[in-house]
Parts: C-alpha cells; sequence; structure tokens
C-alpha cells in the first residue's frame, strides 16, 4: 500500500505546489489537501477538503481517512500576510490542532513534517555567522511572528516527545526568492525600490523556491527524523542583491527606522514587517550541512537564488505579468474524476484537461 | 595530487577547496593557501570510468558582483585599506616584526595578542603586516558591538572584522583553515589606563584555548608593544559610556592634545611585535569539551608567556618615540 499524505494549506504557494510534487510520485497513493479557499494550481489527483484550522474537523478527517503522514505547510512565516490575530489562529492554534489530530488513538498518522522558518533564529549582533539546528536563539524575540514560530515549534517539539513512534521533521527554510513567490523581500526588488538600512549591508541567505518544495518531499519520502535547515550555500549581501535585481535602495534611517517606514508602509511604497527590522541590519546566516548530509542535492546557492530571480524579472519586465493564475472549478475537477464519460487510459490517468497542458 | 590553489571563489568552489584542503592535510601534503587568485589547474585529462555514476548536477551559482565572502569580507577592501594604511604602518608606528616565519604559512592557526589603546591599533597593525608579508588573510574578531553601529560595522566587516563567537572561531579555523586573530582580553584590554599598561588583563574564561583544541590548530602568541602609548587613556567616563551605549569611555591623551581630532589620530608610537613559538595541544581535536583545568592552565601560560615577553621588549626599548 502506497503512502496516504496530508497537505495542509492546500489554497497557499507552498501547499498547492507541495501537493503537485507529491502527486507524481507513484509510491504516494493518496494526497489529500486541506485549505480554506479552492486551491490555486493545477491538481491532478489531489482530493481536497475545504475546512478551517477547527479541531473537531480536522480529528475526524485524520481519523477517516487514516493519512500516515502529515506534511504542514500551512503556517505564516510573512506578517505581511496575516495580522496579529489571524497570525496567532493559524499558526499556533492550527499547528495545536492539526497536532492533536494526530495524536488520537484511531490516528494512523506515522510521519508529520512541518515546514517552519529561520526566522526561529531571530537576527541580533550577538549571533554567530552560522546557526546549527541545536543552537538556541540569541536574542529575545521581538516581533508577534517569531514569537508565534517559537511557540509552533514547541508544540511540535512536544507533539514529538510524547509520540516517539511518529517521524517528525521540521524544516526551517531561509528567505525563499524565486520566479513566482512573493515575499516582502522579492516585492521590494520587483518595484525595483527595496528597503534598505541606513549604514548596514547585511548577509543574507536564500533558498530558491523550487528547493523548497523539494526538500519538503525529501523529508517526506526519506522520513527524516529531527529539526534541519534549509539555505542555499554562501552568503550574498542585501546591496549586491539589489544591484543583480537592479532594483534602487529606500533608504530608512538606522535610527526609529520602523517610524519612518510607517507611512510609506501605509502609502504602499514599502513592504516592511517588523521581522525586517532585525534581518536588514545583521542579516542572517544557517548551517545547512545536516540537510545535505541527508543526500539532498540544492538545485542552486544563495547567489543562484537571487539570479534566477532577478532572471524572471527581467523576462517579467520585458513581456508583461505572467498568464492570469489557474481557478479551480469544483465541479469541473469532480467531472474528470469521476465522470463515466471521461475515457480512463491504462494507466488510470483520466484524459483531462490537466494531462494536455502540462509544462 | 593537483596544487590546491585559494583565491577568489564561488560558494561550491569554497566547499570544494576547503574539503580538499582538510583532505590533504590529514594526509600530510603541504597545502599552499595564497591570497592572490592564482591560474587554476585543468582537471587530469582522465575522464574517469565510462559509466558515469549518478551524480547529481551541482547546483546553479548564478554570478557574483561583488566578491564579499560568507564571512563579509571584501578582498578588494582589504586591499584599500592596505593602500591606505601602509604609510601609517611605515612611517608613522615604523612596525618592526620580529619572530614573524613562526606563523604557518598554511593551516589554521589562531592568532592570540595582547589589546591596548583607546581605539586598539594593535589589530590593522597585526593584520595589515601578516597580510603583507605572508599572503594570506587575517580575519580579526572582536567585540560583537561594532556590528550595532551603522557604517562602523558594514566596513569593520567589509575589511575582514568578525564577531567574537566560538562558533565563528570554530568554523574558521577548522573547516576552512584560516588565520583568526583574537584578544582574549577582550574590552578590559583597550578600556585599561595608562597607569596599568602592559599589564595583561584576565584572558577570558579561557575559551580561545578550547577552540584551538577543538579545532585541532596551534595557538600562535604575539607581544605588541606600542599601541599602549599610541593612544594612552587617562581616565574613563563610566556614567557617559552607560548612556551612550558604549563599553567604555575614554578620555585620552590624544583628545588632550588634539582636541576632537585626538579621537581618531594616534600618536607616533613606535611599533614592535614579537611572535612567539606556536603552542600545539597535546588533546585529540573535535571534542565537545575539554578537561576545565587544562584548558585554564594552557590560558594562563600563553598569557604568562605574552606577559614576559612584553617585560623583555620594554626592557630591551630604549624609548617610547623611537625605540
Amino acid at each position: 500500500m502506497g503512502r496516504r499524505i496530508l497537505v495542509t494549506g492546500i489554497d497557499t504557494f507552498w501547499g498547492g505546489r507541495m501537493a503537485q510534487a507529491l502527486e507524481q510520485d507513484p509510491e504516494v497513493e493518496l494526497v489529500l489537501g486541506l485549505g480554506r479557499t479552492p486551491p490555486r494550481v493545477r491538481l491532478e489527483r489531489a482530493e481536497v477538503v475545504r475546512t478551517d484550522q477547527a479541531y473537531t474537523l480536522l480529528s475526524r478527517i485524520v481519523r477517516a481517512t487514516q493519512v500516515d503522514t502529515v506534511v504542514h505547510t500551512f503556517l505564516v512565516v510573512d506578517s505581511t500576510k496575516a495580522s496579529g490575530r489571524a497570525l496567532h489562529e493559524i499558526n499556533v492554534i492550527g499547528t495545536l490542532n492539526l497536532l492533536a489530530a494526530c495524536s488520537q488513538p484511531e490516528a494512523a498518522v506515522r510521519q508529520v513534517v512541518v515546514k517552519s522558518s529561520t526566522l526561529v533564529y531571530g537576527a541580533s549582533p550577538r549571533d554567530p555567522a552560522w546557526f546549527d539546528e541545536d543552537h538556541p536563539r540569541v536574542a529575545q524575540a521581538a516581533t508577534r511572528l517569531e514569537r508565534s514560530l517559537l511557540e509552533v515549534e514547541g508544540l511540535v517539539r512536544d507533539f514529538a516527545e510524547d509520540n516517539p513512534g511518529i517521524v517528525v521533521s521540521v524544516l526551517r527554510f531561509a528567505n525563499v526568492l524565486g520566479p513566482n513567490i512573493t515575499t516582502p523581500l522579492s516585492t521590494g526588488l520587483a518595484r525595483r525600490l527595496a528597503p534598505v538600512i541606513g549604514g548596514f549591508d547585511p548577509l543574507l541567505q536564500f533558498v530558491e523556491e523550487h528547493d523548497v518544495v523539494r526538500a519538503l518531499a525529501h523529508a517526506t519520502t526519506e522520513r527524516l527524523p529531527g529539526t534541519y535547515n534549509v539555505a542555499g550555500a554562501g552568503k550574498v549581501p542585501w546591496r549586491e542583491v539589489l544591484a543583480t535585481c537592479g532594483a534602487l535602495p529606500l533608504r530608512l534611517p538606522p535610527l526609529g527606522t520602523q517610524l519612518a517606514a510607517a507611512p510609506l508602509v501605509r502609502l504602499g511604497v514599502l513592504e516592511f514587517p517588523p521581522e525586517l527590522d532585525a534581518l536588514l541590519r545583521y542579516g542572517r546566516g544557517v548551517d545547512g550541512r545536516r540537510f545535505e548530509a541527508t543526500g539532498f542535492r540544492y538545485t542552486a546557492t544563495t547567489a543562484g537564488a537571487v539570479e534566477r530571480f532577478a532572471r524572471a524579472l527581467r523576462l517579467r519586465r520585458s513581456v508583461g505579468q505572467e498568464p492570469p493564475g489557474y481557478t479551480y472549478e469544483q465541479d469541473v475537477e469532480e467531472f474528470f474524476r469521476r465522470s463515466p464519460a471521461v475515457v480512463v487510459r491504462p494507466e488510470g490517468v483520466p484524459a483531462g484537461p490537466a494531462r494536455s497542458h502540462q509544462r | 595530487m593537483a596544487p590546491i590553489v585559494a583565491g577568489r571563489r564561488g560558494p561550491v568552489e569554497h566547499r570544494q577547496y576547503h574539503r580538499a584542503v582538510a583532505e590533504a592535510r590529514r594526509q600530510g601534503e603541504p597545502v599552499e593557501a595564497s591570497l592572490v587568485p592564482l591560474p587554476r589547474t585543468d582537471p587530469p585529462a582522465d575522464p574517469g570510468p565510462a559509466v558515469a555514476v549518478e551524480d547529481p548536477p551541482a547546483p546553479f551559482e548564478g554570478q557574483r558582483r561583488t566578491d564579499v565572502d560568507h564571512w563579509g569580507r571584501s578582498e578588494r577592501v582589504r586591499q584599500v585599506a592596505r593602500t591606505l594604511f601602509a604609510p601609517f604602518y611605515r612611517h608613522w608606528f615604523r612596525v618592526e616584526w620580529e619572530g614573524l616565519e613562526k606563523v604557518p604559512r598554511r593551516g589554521g592557526a589562531l592568532l592570540v595578542a595582547n589589546h591596548a589603546g583607546a581605539i586598539p591599533s594593535d589589530a590593522p597593525v597585526i593584520m595589515h603586516g601578516i597580510e603583507e608579508e605572508l599572503g594570506r588573510p587575517v580575519y580579526g574578531m572582536a567585540d560583537f558591538f561594532f556590528r550595532q553601529v551603522p557604517w562602523v560595522g558594514t566596513l569593520w566587516s567589509r575589511a575582514g572584522g568578525l564577531p567574537a563567537h566560538p562558533e565563528n572561531a570554530l568554523r574558521l579555523l577548522r573547516d576552512e583553515q584560516q588565520l583568526a586573530l583574537v584578544f582574549p582580553e577582550g574590552t578590559k584590554g583597550p578600556s585599561k589606563t595608562f597607569t596599568d599598561r602592559y599589564q595583561l588583563r584576565r584572558f577570558g574564561r579561557g575559551g580561545f584555548v578550547e577552540i584551538a583544541m577543538r579545532a585541532g590548530v596551534p595557538v600562535v602568541p604575539i607581544a605588541v608593544v606600542g599601541a599602549e602609548e599610541s593612544m594612552p587613556i587617562l581616565f574613563r567616563l563610566p556614567t557617559l559610556a552607560k548612556a551612550l551605549g558604549l563599553p567604555y569611555f575614554p578620555v585620552t591623551a590624544n583628545m588632550l592634545l588634539l582636541g576632537p581630532l585626538g579621537v581618531v589620530t594616534y600618536l607616533p608610537a613606535k611599533f614592535r611585535l614579537r611572535v612567539l613559538d606556536p603552542v600545539v595541544f597535546d588533546v585529540p581535536p573535535g571534542q565537545d569539551r575539554y578537561r576545565k583545568s587544562l584548558v585554564m592552565d594552557e590560558a594562563e601560560r600563553i598569557r604568562q608567556q605574552i606577559q614576559d615577553a612584553l617585560h623583555e621588549m620594554l626592557q630591551e626599548r630604549k624609548g617610547v618615540w623611537f625605540g
């Protein structure tokens, strides 16, 4: 019997892409996606359930589907995407309910994969240049987002301790850059006006967006227990990233940075969530050797991720925006998957539009 | 084996380089590390077995626009800094070295020196001297305080400065086989007043010895004479320091003589540096912890060696300015 995998946040960037990647794996028998809105990517065989993070629903789903693996991608790691209360509900309460559902006696869960962030290390002048997975963060968590992620990791740690039979993989991703993902950093670069704190040129680490999905898939298929940093090799100064992407620096004063940024954020000129304040001063580096030792191979280094993003930007600037995104139509998907009118090929895949429009 | 060539490298080459260096060192082969980019030798003509083992392609590296390495050091900035500092080094401080040949030309080593002068001039002098004479980079480790100061922190990092975190030192020494310079006295050294000159402070908690043991590299003690007199502290203003968030606020002789200009102007004291015999520890490297008494003994012994050397050099010195 193949693996039965539940992916949270199927309607988000990472959940959708992770489900797509798992669909390609013949070992995976079932891909089940949870999301609050319809998915934004084309899915071939993943089942989609619309649900929020309420515990009763989650526990029923986990019990009824007997999934053996849970990939938890639905964690907000960018505070421009969710405000204070919603952030807490999604990250902390969502994870709490999910882990509770996984630990019920009727569940068949054998592995939980969590997509965390290197934000848990913070950024401070006292930091080592490279954090390894066991190094505690140095500075107190100053932002809501960091506190909520720390709380999530605490819940996951407790869960791993209480359920020694379940493999728990925590992947901490560095800042992501790529042709498709939008983050506060990439928004600035794309608008050709990126925030820079005067007098500081921090060294940053990036991971390419494809490597994020590949890393999650790797941890899932290899059933890796433990915590791993995932970041492209090397570091690049932030101003060099600006130069590579053809963006100008929007200089913020080193003192009263948040005050100066606030009106610009209001006007929509700038995206400057509080977690960027420390990052754009001191940068952050993580030691990714543990994850590489498990056999994972990156497709891009930090500088490579920046370069790929810059190339995507150039293309976008030359030919305009990307083609409009895909919209998931429940009825149409139902028709292609279940209707007797659809001719099923020998390998059991319906001849739907999903196949004919392959990239 | 082909010569291992350092110089400007991408991250992957960097890793391969350090792996090769570590491997060569294990087998006792000589490793030549150079500061200037040297022409790379071509890979051997033998293409290996016909059926290649499934080797994943190397990650895409893109193209770098600066030569800032993953510690924040830029060889170009260093070059500019050396060019600017050279006249001061030669004609102002008239630096003279003794025993420079004891600094290893290859492999990692932890350089340990005494620290003095309100804004210590010993760090740039040591870094300049070794980089010029030996042609290999020196990473100067200092208090994290610099990192918080806009412009200063960035410049400091580009010029080869690093926060003195044990993890940073370990990676530099063990994994990258570089030279790291530390001042175990920390801020206690440069903050001492002129009355305490050449009296070494406590050598931290011996952390530098433990790092050298873990990394399996020698400690090279360096005694510096001259830094004390280049910017002597008359007294300190602790209340002002606290209000400004500084580690200490010195009032120096330079300030009294030159006014505000004295904040950045050194007195032309003659610099003499003596490199002492490298200390190699007879313990297996790579342990998480070493016997504390051993660590403290070694740290104290190194401190004493530098202190003795200083006394000897001061006895031989005929004058502060022309020594």
